[in-house]
């Protein structure tokens, strides 16, 4: 894990003007399985491109075991890619298609039986040989697109939102298969998607991208639990982001109120942005409350319910498993580990105030729901 | 109204068809007649084939309809892929229209406007008699030229770009990709065109006047030479050969396709 296989160094590239990676740096070590996330037109294809070669940065530079690669065309790289729309060649069956990458290597033909064989097993498509790509589903083509690229065993697979285009189910069962996969193969995976539970759930490392630049990078639970910014904070799972100020270490001051808190390290009466999950807020009566407010929503998701908390004018959004009715007066009970501070950034008063949030809305900025595409590419 | 609407579309066909299928019958009439079918025979086609001149007309028909649709399929495809591959939009657009108005040109222009060319050159060069099998070539060629592009081109724009990322991601060389990936993409485009390029060499007539000489004839020239004094029964038969040459060559082209898809089917069934 601790040799670095693949380096971006400050990369930035624009295309017709418009500036899409702002000096990258980013460390891949072997054996990682490296997930790129953040919204649509954030660079994370983009800085895919540049690693497998399509594309050229504009600045700095691309190292792959200590040599730079920046001109190295894509057919001489030690990586392969996964593409989004899986680009299987139509006019070979699956067998062809996955032997395509040895037969360019001039591998003798009963190898290449051999290994495709192991391919298509590992992959869940033993008897689909003969089979052309357009008569299998889309996880079958997935599956495909994964051989072909994994049976040149290459040092590196990229992965373009490759389970962008199948349903929930097929994405979950994907996922597993897929991490299954790294761990036997023991390849290197990148893995591009605007998918957080995705990023989340299956990653080593999770790079958090937006606007071109990398916001930050660390392990899921790291980036779930300390995230750096507003930004990260909103984008992995639901986040309440305060305004506050920290008087001394362990002593916030927000929504009127002082609370203890686990942080420290900032100026005295610095100004900070308060993170405060909404799982990690315990419901109480209004006497025993630390905050007081009145329920403004109240929505069942199943397993527990989604209550929107008027608290001062700003709206907290809270996940409990007891039921609280509408218009109900409720208190607050904050433990200090559930208090994170950050620092100011420019995503600071963005994010994370629910008091425009409506179903719709969710509905509307939920980027694994409905046809938008990455298109940063382009 | 039911009736009518059914009709019509007999009515259409029998315009179309009518004037052929009294030529193809007529092509097997005993005596040379047109009002009266006295009985079937071949006669008029072992006329023909009697027919030095025919034959040699014939014979130059092919050798220019083979030569002329591979030239021009040849550099229809790589024009095509040089249109695709162009970067700046209006300079394609331009180019592709430039290549698109020969198409639109009267033939009796362009046969003028090449004849002249030819005789100038020739005037260049201090030549006599330039007309003739080579001008022949270079004109049916040419003509054919954008037919081949507009059948080409689009199969170029279908093509999807990913696959070529894909082949270079999995180590072929640019070349590599082109001719494993992207060729059997678009031979549809290059057969078709391959095949418009043949039939319309075979059947000009307009451009062929003008650029040939009286020791190079084609078919359309020969037939025409022999109506000018009286039609011969031998032409009847004649037609009726080429429109069934026609007819095979667009059978082999509508159906070449779909048989294609056949053999595959069949072939996976089979493993």
């Amino acid at each position: 894990m601790n040799n670095k296989l693949i380096e971006l160094r400050s990369i930035s590239k624009s295309f017709d003007g418009e500036q899409i990676l702002c000096a990258i740096d980013l460390d891949i070590h072997d054996k990682e399985f490296v997930t790129l996330l953040g919204p649509s037109g954030c660079g994370k294809t983009t800085t895919l491109r540049i690693i497998g070669g399509f594309e050229t940065p504009d600045m700095g530079d691309v190292l792959f075991d200590g040599v730079r690669i920046n001109d190295i065309p894509p057919h001489k790289r030690q990586v392969n890619t996964v593409f989004q729309k899986y680009a299987l060649f139509p006019h070979l069956n699956v067998y062809d298609n996955v032997a395509f990458g040895l037969r360019l290597q001039k591998v003798p033909e009963d190898e290449i039986r051999e290994r495709v064989r192991e391919m298509l097993v590992m992959t869940g498509l033993k008897g689909f040989e003969a089979r052309k790509p357009t008569t299998l589903s889309g996880g079958q083509q997935q599956r495909v697109a994964i051989a072909r690229a994994l049976i040149n065993r290459p040092r590196v697979l990229l992965l373009d939102e490759p389970l962008g285009a199948l349903d929930l189910k097929l994405r979950k069962d994907m996922q597993n298969e897929l991490k299954r996969i790294q761990k036997a193969t023991g390849i290197t995976f990148v893995y591009v998607t605007h998918d957080q539970e995705e990023a989340l759930s299956m990653s080593d490392t999770v790079v958090v991208m937006a606007d071109g630049k990398i916001q930050q990078i660390g392990t899921p639970t790291d980036i779930y639990n300390e995230p750096v910014n507003a930004f990260v904070a909103d984008f992995i799972g639901e986040s309440n982001i305060l305004d506050g100020v920290m008087l001394s270490d362990k002593k916030a001051r927000f929504a009127g109120q002082v609370f203890d808190c686990l942080d420290g390290g900032f100026a005295e009466n610095e100004p900070v942005d308060i993170v405060i999950r909404p799982e990690d807020v315990d419901v109480v009566a209004p006497e025993k409350g630390m905050l007081v407010g009145d329920v403004s929503s109240v929505t069942f998701k199943g397993d527990y319910y989604e209550i929107i908390v008027d608290i001062k004018g700003f709206k907290w959004m809270i996940e409990t498993s007891d039921y609280v009715a509408p218009a109900a007066r409720i208190g607050l009970y904050i433990e200090p580990d559930a208090i994170h501070v950050m620092k100011k950034s420019e995503y600071s008063g963005k994010f994370g105030d629910y008091s425009t949030f409506s179903e719709e809305m969710e509905h509307l900025s939920d980027p694994t729901i409905g046809t938008e595409e990455e298109d940063d590419a382009e | 109204m039911k009736a009518l609407s059914r009709s019509y579309l007999w009515i259409i066909f029998a315009l179309l068809y009518a004037p052929i299928l009294l030529l193809v019958v007529f092509s097997f009439n005993e005596g040379g007649s047109l009002s009266s079918f006295t009985g079937f025979s071949f006669r008029w086609y072992g006329e023909f084939f009697r027919d030095q001149v025919a034959l040699q007309a014939l014979k130059n028909s092919l050798f220019l309809a083979l030569a002329s649709s591979l030239l021009a399929t040849a550099i229809g495809t790589f024009a095509a892929l040089g249109l695709d591959r162009m970067r700046n939009r209006y300079v394609k657009g331009a180019v592709n229209s430039v290549t698109n108005i020969p198409m639109m040109n009267p033939d009796i222009v362009t046969g003028v406007s090449m004849m002249l060319l030819f005789v100038a050159v020739a005037g260049v060069f201090g030549l006599s008699d330039i007309l003739g099998k080579w001008t022949m070539l270079i004109a049916h060629t040419t003509f054919s030229l954008p037919y081949v592009i507009l059948s080409v081109l689009p199969r170029f724009k279908q093509f999807d770009k990913t696959l070529r990322e894909a082949a270079l991601d999995l180590g072929c060389t640019p070349a590599q990709s082109f001719f494993k990936v992207e060729l059997p993409a678009i031979v549809p485009g290059v057969f078709s065109g391959l095949v418009m390029a043949f039939t319309l060499s075979l059947d000009d007539f307009v451009i062929s006047h003008f650029v040939s000489s009286p020791d190079f004839q084609t078919l359309p020239l020969y037939i025409y030479n022999q109506t000018a004094h009286e039609v011969k029964y031998s032409m009847y038969a004649l037609c009726t050969l080429i429109i069934v040459t026609i007819l095979a060559l667009l059978l082999i082209v509508n159906f070449a396709g779909s048989i294609g898809d056949r053999r595959n089917r069949r072939r996976e069934a089979s493993k």
